[in-house]
């Protein structure tokens, strides 16, 4: 019974993460359609700027604090300049922005290598957040780690603010207008460049976010992007692309999957079944979990 | 359409004539049974008052964490000899290339090392997988390859020489002392490729000789960085220490999420035998202290060669750059090479090899010496604690240097390995 | 004169120069060494005249080429194994990390040398038509199509790592010795493989050139800019674009099992996200819709690769990244038609000079 629990909690914190790092795509590339392979990258930024930070601020959590906004900044404003720089010259060409982008995630990838050394850096997590709370004690205690916590209160936490802002701000209202008939928005007097833009500036700043919660469970170095940018996209593409909460249920429930193969088979074939399970899934849902209507044909 | 069988005509006379050049050309060559067939060493470019070196490390990919300590130790040592003189009186002149963390790469790069620029010798390498895809290469060109990191053992290649731990430097006597201090439950962890399948193989079989339990063995695909389910086997099966044979990132997620579980050195000792300095510095002593690494070499190892080696090292890579194992055999084994070919007057790998048996070099681990018949090296074992200070403290060593013995053939518990 | 214009006659004539630079000029110009390398990336052009047929024709964003490649490559190397080791014996990794005292099942098929030829490009042609035929049905398409290849690369990547025993793992098959008999070691021999390359690439280019001039060529680049009209016309979208992914993979296995002979190892690290990635770039940059300018453009892509890492072994992977975003931010159409771009802005230019002698007011 504690395996079971343990594992579904152990499940949905791999969710948690998965849902951070595939939140952003699902603005640049759900709602924009732009397949950013530099997303990675991004987070890599993001986590970069926790190490960074906490050189001058000697308390870690509050470093890990003041990183969450820093790091949504800087890789919003990379993401910004990526739109501006390339892609807005490929909005026509989506399948063209995954092969452009890999060529900039190699370049930020051998920039990090470069600014920051190959190997790995290391960031302090404050302490309260690498111990556990005890669910059920005894013999075969269940415990809860605090970092997996913290991360799925962020996660939560995002989550929840996008979609406040998609559906309550003016700018959610635009972003949404552009996404569902560009051609309209426009003649409405919208400029879909800038919204395309802040679309873009805040997808890649959740990126960012997604990196200071990766320095408390994972590595921080020039190659951590690339380990985690595949799962991320085919959480959108199972979740349904342009569909916030089809993005939410499928992180969770990939993460759930995962976690209980992997307990019962090995790490390598949980994972090969994932991704199987997942080209099966494509087969009876070939748009995701929940598809967007729209006019269009294709 | 109209001109269709006029393009067919000329296709059909180039395929025509392709094939027949294909044919013609077929008959020359040498067949596999052919006795001597590659008999063509690589010419060894001494023109001129240098000799080249190869580098071969990945300096780029995900293994670059790891391989490009290893080429700074290699310049290091290269610069070092060069100052004061040179081999035979030529200067080395370093090529360098970049294996990617790909390892047809390596063979590629290995193949241009040898062939282009005629290199007198190669140093790196650090995956099981690219001196598997490279060995071939050195072999039939009869070039020679310094291979500076611990492995799985159960290889001697006549044109490497291997300067890091062979399994019974290494992982032997890591298990022996863990025996000692009555740690007879183990669980194994370990990435998914050849060197912990291969080691956590001959773990099973000591234990299986030695009253030692395995409770579970675990893979994670190399750089896979999520740890928690493996945390709470391993946390479930209340064992007595694990055996950690991960590479590279996963160790970092690996420690984090033993950390979390609320797994300690003291509860549940991790003894680590790919954890140097380098990795405590990235993983973070926070998650770290006390835990065991299993190495033949420590930045805080004592001795005058090492002092100076860290003292050189640091002066040229910064003061907060430690100095770990890979790159202390990387190091010594520029100064081996040198050694033997001084020894035998000569660049040619086959003089070398002949001159390389009883080699010794006052390396920062201790005394070295080059064991001729299966090109390892005699090293000291040391078990090693991780200190709050990032450094890690020797708790135990072999006492001298070990024999290599790649195959085990002197332990009666392995004979069914081979 | 007209002969030379038409458009058959100038193929014919780009046959017989390439067959003149890859069989005469190529061989006496390069050593050894890069003979072998060119070998290696025609091996490449090979998977990039599929890529060309089902992306640059078909808009299938294939970034699952890897998995075929591989499927070809170990159907072949895993022949040359056993052959190497001789009857009775098992390959020597299989001595190493295996515990099985014979070969297992799955293996002792590919002992025959024609079954293992015949796997090298049915089998990937066989997974193709299996999964194309699930896939295309349900239109699946467009970006969830390229993810889907991505995720089925990772899966057999990661598979195949898994099962040390029997493929060998991370290592992959290394060492192979022999190629149905001759020695590989021995130069005459790896020119031999050369020439087997070359030949098989022309080979693929003439049949790939034939498929686009054909009426199914016209089919499939309707079926790429309109899938919809092409399914109200009556055909059926999906099996169109079957064949096409079907002879992709069958020339992505095909390259597979020759880079075997010419590199002497495949492994999980040629079959990945990362090189199925490599393999649609070099496609791309050329020019994706020609096959000069695709097959070209692997070539050159994977040339820039090898030339670059070794002149800046630390730093070649920002020239790398610049070459694929310039090329393909700035030239939609890949290198291929950067003639035409020059051309129309040479055109527009005069166009402007003449312009700006009429007077004004009538130049509007």
């Amino acid at each position: 019974m504690t395996v079971i629990l343990g594992q579904t909690f152990t499940g949905i914190s791999i969710g948690a993460v998965l849902l951070l790092i595939a939140l952003g795509l699902s603005l640049t590339f759900g709602q924009m359609n732009v397949i950013n392979m530099a997303h990675g990258e991004f987070i890599m930024a993001g986590a970069y700027t926790t190490y960074v930070l906490q050189k001058s601020i000697s308390s870690a959590g509050i470093s890990l604090l003041v990183a969450l906004p820093v790091a949504f900044l800087v890789s919003g404003a990379l993401g910004a300049l990526l739109e501006w720089l390339l892609i807005r010259r490929l909005y026509l060409r989506p399948l063209d922005t995954l092969l452009v982008t890999w060529g900039v995630s190699l370049m930020l990838q051998q920039l990090a290598r470069d600014l920051f050394g190959a190997p790995n850096v290391q960031t302090r997590a404050p302490d309260i957040l690498t111990g556990n709370i005890t669910l059920i004690g005894g013999d075969d205690p269940l415990t809860v780690a605090n970092s997996r916590l913290f991360i799925l209160g962020l996660a939560v936490a995002a989550v929840v603010a996008l979609s406040l802002t998609l559906r309550l701000t003016p700018l959610g209202r635009r972003i949404r207008a552009v996404v569902q008939n560009r051609d309209l928005a426009e003649v409405s007097g919208i400029s879909t460049s800038t919204v395309d833009r802040t679309a873009f500036f805040i997808g890649s700043g959740l990126a960012g976010v997604a990196g200071v919660a990766l320095t408390l469970v994972g590595p921080i170095g020039p190659t951590m992007g690339t380990n985690v940018i595949i799962d991320a996209f085919l959480v959108i593409v199972v979740g349904g692309i342009g569909q916030l909460k089809g993005t939410v249920i499928v992180a969770f429930a990939l993460g759930v999957l995962q976690s209980v193969l992997e307990y019962s088979t090995t790490v390598s074939v949980a994972k090969v079944l994932v991704l199987v399970g997942i080209v099966a899934f494509l087969q009876w849902r070939p748009q995701g979990l929940y598809t967007l209507r729209t006019r269009s044909l294709a | 359409m109209s001109s269709l069988p006029h393009i067919h005509r000329r296709r059909f006379l180039a395929g025509t004539a392709s094939l027949a050049a294909v044919v013609a050309l077929s008959a020359c060559g040498a067949k596999t049974d052919a006795a001597g067939s590659s008999d063509k060493a690589a010419k060894i470019d001494v023109s001129g008052d240098t000799v080249k070196v190869g580098l071969l490390n990945s300096l780029s990919g995900t293994m670059a964490i790891s391989e490009v300590t290893v080429r700074n130790s290699l310049m290091l040592a290269v610069d070092e000899i060069n100052a004061s003189g040179g081999v035979l009186g030529k200067k080395i002149k370093p090529i360098s290339e970049d294996g990617a963390s790909d390892w047809p790469t390596f063979a590629e790069k290995a193949t241009k090392l040898i062939k282009e620029d005629g290199v007198a010798a190669t140093f790196g390498c650090w995956t099981s997988a690219s001196r598997k895809a490279v060995k071939p290469v050195f072999e039939k060109n009869r070039s020679l390859l310094f291979y500076p990191v611990q492995y799985e053992g159960l290889e001697e290649s006549p044109y490497i020489f291997y300067t890091g731990a062979t399994t019974n430097q290494q992982i032997v006597p890591a298990l022996d002392y863990l025996k000692s201090q009555g740690l007879k439950k183990l669980y194994l962890v370990g990435s998914d490729y050849v060197f912990p399948r291969t080691a956590n193989k001959e773990i099973r079989a000591y234990a299986k000789a030695n009253g030692m339990t395995i409770l579970g063995e675990d893979y994670a695909p190399l750089g896979s960085t999520e740890f928690s389910t493996i945390a709470n086997k391993v946390k479930a099966s209340k064992a007595d220490a694990v055996f950690n044979t991960l590479n590279g990132d996963s160790n970092v997620a690996f420690f984090k999420e033993y950390k979390s579980a609320g797994l300690t050195a003291k509860s549940m000792p991790v003894v680590s035998v790919s954890i140097a300095e380098e990795e405590v510095k990235s993983i973070g002593t926070q998650y770290l202290d006390g835990q065991l690494t299993a190495w033949n070499y420590y930045q805080t190892t004592p001795g005058a060669a090492n002092e100076k080696f860290v003292k050189a090292y640091k002066a040229k890579y910064g003061q907060d750059k430690p100095t770990s194992d890979p790159m202390e055999a990387a190091y010594v084994s520029v100064y081996l090479w040198k050694a033997m070919v001084e020894k035998a007057k000569s660049f040619d790998p086959e003089k070398v090899k002949a001159a390389s048996d009883g080699i010794t070099f006052d390396a920062p681990e201790g005394k070295v010496t080059v064991d001729g018949a299966s090109q390892h090296i005699y090293k000291t074992a040391r078990i090693g604690k991780v200190g709050s200070d990032g450094l890690i403290e020797q708790v135990w060593d072999s006492g001298k240097p070990i024999k290599p013995d790649p195959y085990l053939k002197g332990y009666s518990w392995a004979s069914g390995l081979s | 004169m007209n002969l030379l214009k038409s458009r058959s006659a100038r193929a014919a004539a780009g046959f017989v120069g390439a067959a003149v630079v890859l069989f005469a000029v190529a061989p006496l110009v390069l050593s050894d060494f890069r003979l072998g390398l060119l070998a290696k990336y025609l091996c490449v052009a090979m998977v990039a005249v599929g890529i060309c047929l089902a992306w640059g024709r078909g808009g299938l964003l294939t970034l699952g080429q890897g998995v075929f490649f591989g499927l070809g490559g170990y159907a072949m190397a895993m022949h040359l194994k056993i052959a190497d080791a001789g009857p009775g014996n098992l390959p020597d990794f299989m001595q190493l990390y295996g515990t099985a005292t014979e070969l297992p099942w799955w293996w002792q098929p590919f002992a025959n040398p024609v079954f293992a030829l015949a796997a090298t490009f049915l089998l990937p042609m066989a997974v193709a038509a299996l999964l194309g035929s699930f896939i295309f049905r349900r239109r699946v398409k467009g970006a969830y199509f390229a993810i889907l290849s991505q995720a089925l690369a990772a899966a057999f990547a990661i598979w195949l790592i898994g099962q040390q025993a029997t493929t060998g793992g991370t290592n992959g098959l290394t060492d192979i010795q022999g190629f149905f008999g001759y020695a590989l070691d021995d130069p005459v021999n790896q020119r031999t493989v050369y020439f087997i390359i070359a030949a098989v690439l022309l080979l693929l280019i003439a049949l790939a050139r034939q498929l686009i001039q054909s009426r199914y060529g016209e089919l499939l680049v309707a079926v790429r800019d309109s899938e919809e009209r092409v399914r109200f016309l009556g055909y059926d979208p999906a099996n169109v674009k079957l064949v096409a992914y079907v002879v992709a993979a069958g020339m992505a296995g095909l390259a597979g099992a020759l880079f075997v002979p010419a590199v002497g190892i495949i492994s999980p690290a040629l079959i990945g996200i990362v090189p199925s990635i490599e393999f649609v770039i070099g496609a791309a940059v050329g020019g994706r819709a020609s096959l000069v300018g695709a097959v070209l453009g692997a070539i050159a892509v994977a040339w820039a690769k090898t030339a670059l890492s070794e002149e800046f072994p630390a730093a070649w992977t920002y020239f790398q990244g610049l070459l694929f975003i310039v090329a393909l931010a700035f030239l939609p159409g890949g290198l291929a038609s950067l003639a035409t771009v020059v051309r129309r802005r040479r055109a527009a230019a005069a166009a402007e000079k003449k312009a700006a002698v009429i007077p004004v007011g009538e130049a509007a």
